[in-house]
């Protein structure tokens, strides 16, 4: 035991678990990885307590991959104790890097998701009004709950973040290359996505049969059409988020012959995702006539649904406004 | 350590999110109440308000990464009811290509890197050796590398197919996005007859390791494993078990008949119970009534998930899985049977008829077909969609605008099902080992092997590792002082 293993962590918050999946998927990668670092928390896979990690140097693990978005209470404490004994931390996969599908629920809060949960869905049968409560007793005996916030944050919105490993879930290839630029210390600027810094539509196969003026009258949505597996989404009239996103995934959802969500967010130069997208679309519709732009506007549905799929408390606008919630 | 004593086991691992197990003893010192909480809730059902429906199926998967498949195809067979319109010929059999495919992975991603190595490896054996290195000693790396071949081949026709093997995009209403070529179909029928001899060989292995051991058999059929509920599945017309599609039918505790029911009709007959405790709610059989944590036929508790689907149908849809079930039920002695640990050999069964399935739809060349969809004509309204995910029964259901704008959501997720049974389960083991105050170093391993029987979502990456379930159990006494700590 002469040399010392960099010490690794894993954690999740509001998350699926597709992106320990993802680590579980790089298969026979994986063990190569087990070799060269010494995993000192990982609760999906090692036993190892939050106790353990409070008794850890400040700074003694070398990095900390956080998945998942922060919702409740017990998560951001997690992460704040990490940030604290690590030197660094990479946020992984959509929800910890923009907040993810799980950060739709700022359209909503707390309350109007219990109320849905709990008591209005309609196999519910909940006569008292039972909801779940932060300290209850059941005959005598105390049970606690982590709180459940109303806002779903980023990681980056509760502590320092130094890297982000984009995607949902991440793609192994680019989970290895951070690995390895990790371990060989080959780092790239504080901030920095790993995955290559421009969009989607530049790397994607379809790009040659977008016309050399994009430009579109309707908006169709998927299941009203014949999908084309060639032809650029956009030019088939189909919201595709290509050009307000950032490439390294590999196009997946585009060889299914579905169109892309953006689940890598922008690229370096965009503050906004969803501002981005609007943008682009400006940009195609082939109309100056206003009424008309009106008429199709008119026929994008959830624009803020779709625009930031993965990305709403990531954005300028971070969530819905509280007193617009009924 | 007199009275009032609390034992904490934490985290389990998780559902929806960490699970968390309090135990708690009466003045003698025996268990009174065991509770496994869920800390973990993301309210999937309030924010699906506002999306268009077609984006369900590319939404949903998020509820969980291990089994998104799920997840999407329920949401699209939901989007087909929703728009009154049916998947082509060809549509469905590509869907339920990706469905079998998805049943095998994930049945047996469960049997040899989760679950299954208690068996394998042996119950006994070293806790570091309870994972899937431990099983490849045990069988040899030759089986090994067959078992990372199986699931890689499978997984690959999910994520041709899919798009995605961690949540697929390929379901529309009325069929899929992709098709098929015939040189993809050959590829994959070659490696679906690979599967099917795997998931034999997979058997065999049960058969060798577990049925030939006394011992083992005994811990299967023994007493702190079996808990007597109602079972649910979905069937085909013949009562047989299916996985994509088919009527729901649930089985009384002694094996009768109490419902067949149409997924629409789904709200006649299961509700949920809300406790403060947990995050997670109780399904329950709605004309039985919630009558708490209790067995029998006076209660609403019902199980779902392999061992549920196998004791609620006729038989299996394939001729070898079919062999196997009447097998099955000749050893363990009655149907249904319900000994929890039975579900890891159901769940073997299961695997082998969805790679009979994958043959079949890949044998047949209508699956070749460019009519992939129908494209919907009518105004969507409400739609309901079941699909048996590995873990149990699925539903989701939409309502919507005229413009196929989600106005209401509710989901029942398939481990969620099980919920109140699993609470059941640990408690009976947990009561099993816990007397006069004295807690035994097995209820570690009990615990933890009645939970992990049913494959809870999560039940989870722990084996994929050297290591194993993270399970600690602290024992406070009345003043919350911590007194004895248990560790593996």
């Amino acid at each position: 035991m002469s040399t010392e293993k960099p010490k690794v962590a894993f954690y999740w918050c509001a998350s699926c678990g597709g992106c320990e999946e993802a680590v579980i998927d790089l298969a026979e990668d994986i063990l190569k990885v087990v070799e060269a670092v010494d995993i000192v928390f990982w609760p999906v896979a090692l036993d190892f307590k939050k106790k353990d990690v409070e008794a850890m140097k400040d700074g003694s693990i070398a990095v900390s991959f956080i998945n998942g978005a922060v919702r409740l209470s017990e998560q951001e404490e997690m992460v704040k104790l990490l940030r604290q004994k690590s030197g660094l931390v990479v946020a992984f996969g959509s929800c910890s890097h923009l907040g993810g599908i799980p950060g739709l629920g700022n359209f909503w809060n707390k309350e109007t998701i219990f109320r849905r949960a709990y008591l209005t869905t309609p196999s519910t049968d909940n006569p008292d009004g039972t909801v779940p409560l932060e300290k209850t007793e059941v005959d005598g005996k105390e049970l606690t709950l982590p709180r459940f916030y109303d806002t779903v944050y980023t990681l980056d919105q509760v502590i320092d973040v130094d890297y982000y490993l984009p995607g949902c879930a991440p793609p192994p290839d680019l989970i290895m290359n951070a690995l390895q630029a990790i371990l060989e210390g080959k780092l790239p600027p504080k901030g920095a996505v790993l995955s290559p810094n421009k969009s989607l539509c530049d790397d994607c196969k379809r790009n040659e049969s977008k016309p050399e003026k994009l430009t579109i009258k309707e908006i169709k949505r998927p299941w009203e059409v014949e999908l084309d597996p060639e032809k650029c989404f956009l030019a088939q009239g189909v919201i595709c988020m290509g050009p307000a996103t950032r490439t390294g995934c590999g196009e997946r959802c585009i060889e299914a012959n579905m169109p892309c969500r953006g689940c890598f967010g922008p690229t370096d130069q965009v503050i906004d995702q969803g501002a981005k997208f609007l943008s682009s679309l400006a940009s195609i519709l082939d109309t100056d006539d206003e009424k008309e732009i009106e008429k199709i506007v008119d026929t994008i549905v959830d624009p803020a649904g779709t625009f930031y799929r993965f990305s709403l408390p990531s954005s300028i606008f971070r969530r819905r406004r509280m007193e617009d919630i009924k | 350590m007199t009275n009032n004593k609390r034992i904490t086991i934490d985290p389990i691992t998780r559902l929806e999110g960490h699970g968390k197990i309090e135990i708690f003893l009466d003045d003698k010192g025996d268990v009174e109440r065991a509770f496994l909480q869920i800390p973990e809730l993301r309210g999937f059902e309030q924010f699906a308000v506002g999306r268009p429906a077609e984006e369900m199926p590319r939404i949903t998967p998020r509820i969980c990464g291990v089994c998104p498949t799920a997840h999407h195809m329920a949401s699209t067979k939901t989007l087909d009811d929703l728009f009154h319109v049916e998947p082509t010929p060809t549509g469905r059999m590509i869907r339920e290509l990706i469905y079998n495919a998805f049943q095998f992975e994930d049945h047996t991603l469960h049997f040899f890197f989760l679950g299954g190595p208690d068996f394998v490896v042996g119950p006994q054996a070293p806790a570091g050796d309870r994972n899937i290195l431990g099983v490849i000693g045990k069988v040899g790396l030759e089986i090994g590398g067959k078992v990372i071949r199986a699931r890689r081949e499978a997984r690959e026709i999910i994520n041709y197919l899919g798009g995605k093997i961690i949540h697929p995009v390929c379901g529309l209403p009325g069929g899929v996005s992709k098709a098929l070529d015939e040189e993809h179909r050959v590829q994959f029928l070659d490696s679906a007859k690979f599967i099917v001899e795997f998931s034999q060989f997979a058997l065999q292995i049960f058969d060798d390791i577990v049925l030939k051991n006394k011992e083992y058999v005994d811990i299967v059929v023994g007493d702190a494993y079996q808990i007597k509920t109602y079972y649910m599945g979905l069937v085909d017309e013949k009562n047989k078990v299916n996985f994509y599609d088919g009527d729901i039918r649930v089985v009384e505790p002694e094996g009768k008949e109490f419902a067949k029911f149409k997924a629409r009709d789904y709200l006649d007959h299961i509700s949920e119970h809300v406790e403060p405790w947990t995050y997670v709610k109780f399904p329950f059989l709605k004309n039985i009534g919630w009558k708490g944590f209790v067995e029998g036929k006076d209660s609403g508790v019902y199980r779902v998930a392999p061992l549920a689907r196998l004791n609620a149908s006729d038989g299996m849809a394939t001729p070898l899985a079919q062999e196997h079930y009447e097998k099955m039920y000749e050893v363990l002695g009655e149907k249904p049977s319900h000994h929890t640990l039975a579900f890891h050999w159901a769940r073997l069964i299961e695997a082998l008829q969805a790679s009979e399935s994958m043959v079949q739809l890949l044998e047949n060349k209508d699956i070749l077909d460019p009519n992939i969809r129908n494209i919907p004509t009518e105004t969507p309204t409400e739609g309901v969609g079941v699909v048996e995910a590995p873990r149990g029964t699925l539903f989701h259901h939409y309502k919507t605008d005229e413009k196929g704008i989600i106005t209401e959501a509710n989901l029942i997720v398939a481990t969620v099902n099980n919920a109140a049974a699993i609470n059941m389960s640990i408690e009976k083991a947990a009561k099993a080992l816990i007397k006069g105050g004295k807690v035994t170093e097995g209820l570690l391993n009990m615990t933890e092997m009645a939970f992990r029987a049913y494959d809870p979502c999560h039940a989870c990456g722990t084996h994929a590792l050297p290591g194993d379930m993270p399970l600690v159990i602290k024992i406070y006494d009345k003043d919350r002082e911590l007194v004895k700590q248990l560790k593996k």
